[in-house]
């Protein structure tokens, strides 16, 4: 029996429930959500795309779904300033689990028309946007989709009128707390209208060591005409926690975006991108890196469609594992016809240590002949000749693979159009290799000077 | 259009061209013996008992059909397939003889007039290049030449039935040791209606002195032709062999589901080369032949090497992925193909590398050419085993397209187990350089010329690689099944 079962059963006897907790407009679609599911299975090893992960085992076990919305208690509040970034100052928006967070939190007023809100609150008071674009590209065929629209309660709306530039990043703090298992359903709706900018950056974090959590969100983001969107989102979470996140973009013509995935630490972690470029001489930029030892399992599938001609995308992921680590990367790049000067590149290179694992697929579909497409994917170790270079200059083994393997990111962290974050990332990655990152969250969230720049941001 | 001369004469040329481009499209007026539609278990005893096999192959078909029955047909490949009928073919079709020929003399001359059309005169090639042929016709293998030759040198090079009649414990050994007919449905298929096809067995310590060939040729209307294929290549053997196919026009599908089966002993090395031409259907993608092929070498013993050569430019539809199983220490797998589609042909077809091996390694070379409405993919896999240390792959696949209406795919696997191997992969698809046209063009080079320059150029890496009678074929080919394609 589908894993899949259990959840109809939930949701067929809270319903109700799961209405009260929700809004109207993602109400709607759960009957539909439901019929899809009635026999559906969730992609599983064997399936194309799902060589390594199985998503029937992700969601077999049995967690706690917080569907009465009982509010967070005993929220930390200084603890997400580790998300904090010197040097940046950003919106900051929290979200507990699955509900928005947002008592006695003071941030600088956004640029007119700006609205990034809980999207239970954004039903009740944008009604004819979320009409207008919920759940409409994520395709309910797609059974983790399906699930999410069943199940998400809340989530974040985040909509920037046309001609708006918000200067100051956007940046949203996920937080994982519960003392038991935990699955949580989260929904964003990202709407960037005509000639319009915005930075958002999404930061996952589990708080409770030792407790199995489960995250399953979808993502649905629209850019508009000759506007600029750049999405980065770190997952720092725990060996405990499944993440299984799919994010549907379309993209207008003249657009730029840049979306750039990072995996630090994680348990379980898929990430689907699904770009649809819809108008001419629109670019995209998707970009990820994953860095995973012990157990850690990551597993990246995209896929760009390019409808329209004179586009360009390049698409870069990079891996280091180590241990038992497993990685995939399965990429398409799909030219329809008439998509002609098409300029589409995709290239994915990996470092495997030890007994790590590691699974690719980069692919690409042409159905049109003016194009300039080309892939990429090399598996490999370091190379022992510049160990050995830097071994006969006094530089320890473990420092030079460290080196080395910060050196073979910086490609990714270059990528990042926001240099505060680019700082901060080299220093995360540099401290994850050093394999100290677990002690540098400790320091940044006590020491004083940390959290009084950050009380200070949240004062101003 | 004005009719000016220059129009005139161009137009004869496409015309040819596009009329004209299928040149081994006849039909052979020969007896054959067909036996009627349909498949089921009296059948395959019908096929055992015409072919005089014993018991334990018989059961081997049987095992296979019914293993087959419990099999779906394959969706995965980028491939739209027809629904196929498998009850609506014959499976099998053979020349009616009444005794073997026992020289050349005696060879239907109808049969030999077929191979002198097709180039390869069984005389010619006995007394001038020194290729030993065995041509396979619908089902059966008609003659294969300059046995004598090679016994001397304990090579045996002959029809698989005559493999099974007289060498039954090697067949026996080695048959299905590779693909074995729980492989996938058309293995399984082929395993269950096989008819005939070569056996190669190369001796310890003998490099077999010339090219062996087999010429493949569908004559009969509405018959699939299976042929099995087993080639063992013993320690310190070398053995380079040859494959082509044809099959005459016709409007309906044909299809072909064959099994090539090589095992490479300790430092042996087998180079397989294959120029297939099947009729590619018309200029609407009406007829043609359904290509589902399944060819896999095993590198059994240390240090050996298998190389594989493809030139695809017929066929309807080409499913087909020749393989190689690095089990050896150190052995070593090619693969190298060009795979041309025109018109609504398509074609998947790629390899697999699969490393179990220390210090194993593999090239993969691979070059698409898609015009017309043809939809052409690779698709492969490069599996590195947990103890397939130090090994090393290298993956070139490109794409080059010649309509807007053409498509181009790539579909590579990659599964890396171990931490000291290193895997290459690069792909890269582009549309023919106007450039290099315009240039040619200037130099009264015809722009059908010029493609025709400039893909033979592209294709060139691969050609190379294939043995010189086959090579200047395969150009023949490239240029002949471009024709008419410029648009």
């Amino acid at each position: 029996m589908s894993s899949i079962q259990q959840y109809i059963d939930l949701y067929e006897s809270c319903s109700s429930a799961v209405d009260a907790g929700s809004t109207a407009v993602m109400n709607l679609p759960r009957r539909d959500a439901l019929e899809r599911l009635r026999g559906a299975k969730l992609p599983s090893r064997g399936d194309e795309n799902y060589e390594i992960s199985d998503l029937e085992d992700v969601f077999a076990p049995d967690y706690g779904l917080n569907i009465n919305r009982i509010s967070a208690a005993n929220v930390d509040i200084d603890e997400p300033f580790r998300c904090d970034v010197p040097n940046m100052s950003t919106s900051l928006f929290y979200f507990f689990n699955d509900t928005y967070y947002d008592d006695n939190i003071v941030r600088p007023a956004l640029s007119a028309g700006v609205i990034v809100k809980s999207l239970r609150e954004a039903g009740e008071t944008h009604r004819e946007i979320l009409e207008k674009y919920y759940a409409k590209i994520a395709p309910m065929d797609d059974a983790q989709v399906a699930l999410n629209t069943l199940l998400a309660q809340d989530g974040l709306f985040v909509y920037v009128p046309a001609g708006v530039v918000v200067e100051r990043p956007i940046q949203v703090v996920n937080l994982l707390r519960a003392e038991s298992p935990l699955m949580v359903n989260r929904r964003m709706l990202i709407i960037i209208e005509a000639g319009a900018q915005a930075r958002l950056l999404v930061c996952d974090h589990t708080q409770s060591p030792g407790v199995k959590f489960l995250n399953s969100q979808v993502l649905e983001v629209y850019v508009g005409e000759n506007s600029v969107f750049d999405y980065y989102d770190l997952e720092e979470s725990s060996i405990d926690t499944s993440r299984v996140s799919s994010m549907w973009l379309r993209q207008a013509a003249g657009s730029n975006v840049l979306v750039n995935g990072m995996t630090l630490t994680n348990g379980f972690t898929r990430n689907n991108y699904r770009i649809d470029i819809n108008g001419e001489h629109a670019e995209t930029r998707l970009l990820g890196m994953a860095i995973a030892d012990g157990r850690q399992h990551v597993d990246n599938h995209t896929h760009i469609s390019h409808n329209a001609g004179y586009c360009h995308s390049d698409e870069l992921f990079k891996y280091v594992l180590e241990d038992e680590a497993r990685g995939s990367f399965t990429g398409k790049i799909l030219v329809a016809q008439g998509a002609q000067k098409t300029q589409a590149y995709q290239s994915n290179r990996n470092i495997c240590a030890e007994s790590a694992r590691m699974h690719t697929k980069p692919q690409l579909e042409i159905y049109t002949d003016d194009v300039k497409c080309s892939h990429g994917a090399t598996v490999g170790q370091l190379d022992p000749d510049a160990l050995f270079y830097m071994q006969a200059r006094g530089i320890s083994c473990q420092e030079a693979r460290t080196l080395l393997m910060q050196a073979f990111m910086s490609d990714i962290i270059d990528g990042i159009r926001l240099e505060a974050l680019k700082d901060r990332l080299r220093h995360l990655v540099e401290k994850r290799f050093a394999g100290t990152l677990a002690q540098c969250r400790n320091c940044l969230g006590t020491s004083c000077h940390g959290k009084m720049k950050s009380i200070e941001k949240r004062k101003n | 259009m004005e009719l000016t001369d220059k129009n005139i004469k161009n137009k004869t040329i496409l015309d040819e061209a596009a009329n004209g481009d299928y040149k081994y499209g006849f039909v052979t007026d020969i007896d054959t013996h067909v036996i009627p539609k349909g498949l089921n278990e009296d059948v395959i005893r019908y096929i055992s008992q015409v072919k005089g096999e014993p018991e334990w192959l018989l059961d081997f078909r049987l095992k296979a059909y019914r293993h087959w029955l419990t099999l779906e047909v394959p969706h995965w490949a980028h491939l739209n397939i027809p629904e196929i009928d498998f009850q609506d073919i014959s499976y099998y079709a053979a020349p009616k003889k009444k005794e073997g020929p026992k020289s050349m003399d005696e060879v239907d001359p109808e049969l030999r007039k077929t191979f002198d059309k097709l180039g390869i005169s069984l005389e010619e090639q006995m007394r001038l290049s020194g290729i030993a042929v065995d041509a396979v016709m619908d089902s059966v293998s008609v003659k294969t030449t300059y046995k004598e030759r090679l016994a001397e040198l304990g090579v045996i090079f002959c029809s698989i039935s005559e493999a099974v009649r007289d060498y039954p414990d090697l067949v026996k050994k080695y048959l299905g040791s590779v693909v074995p007919y729980t492989d996938n449905f058309y293995a399984a298929l082929n395993s269950a209606v096989f008819s005939d096809g070569s056996f190669v067995y190369i001796p310890k310590g003998v490099r077999c002195p010339m090219e062996l060939s087999t010429y493949f040729r569908i004559n009969a209307a509405d018959t699939g032709q299976f042929e099995r294929t087993l080639i063992v290549a013993d320690d310190d053997s070398y053995v380079s062999y040859l494959e082509g196919c044809t099959a005459p026009m016709r409007d309906n599908n044909q299809l072909h589901a064959a099994i090539v089966e090589i095992i490479v002993e300790e430092r042996a090395s087998v180079k397989y080369s294959t120029v297939q031409n099947w009729y590619p259907g018309d200029k609407n993608g009406k007829g043609g032949i359904y290509n589902f092929v399944t060819k896999r070498g095993l590198c059994r013993g240390d240090f050996s090497k298998l190389s594989w050569t493809q030139v695809e430019t017929g066929s309807a539809i080409t499913w087909k992925y020749p393989s190689c199983v690095l089990a050896g220490d150190n052995s070593v797998g090619e693969f190298y193909s060009v795979a041309l589609t025109n018109n609504y042909q398509q074609a998947d077809t790629g390899t697999k590398m699969i490393h179990l091996g220390k210090n194993t390694r593999s090239t993969i070379v691979s070059k698409g050419i898609s015009a017309g409405y043809s939809q052409n993919s690779y698709r492969g896999l490069v599996r590195v085993a947990p103890k397939a240390i130090n090994s090393r792959n290298y993956t070139q696949c490109d794409s080059l397209l010649l309509s807007s209406t053409s498509g181009a795919h790539t579909f590579p696997y990659i599964d890396i187990k171990n931490d000291s191997s290193v895997v290459e992969h690069e792909a890269t698809t582009s549309k023919i350089n106007e450039e290099q046209i315009f240039y040619c063009n200037q130099r009264g080079i015809s722009t059908e010329d010029a493609i025709g320059l400039i893909v033979n150029g592209y294709a060139k890496e691969v050609v190379a690689k294939l043995p010189m009678e086959f090579a200047v074929e395969a150009q023949k080919l490239l240029q002949v099944s471009l024709e008419g394609s410029i648009g």
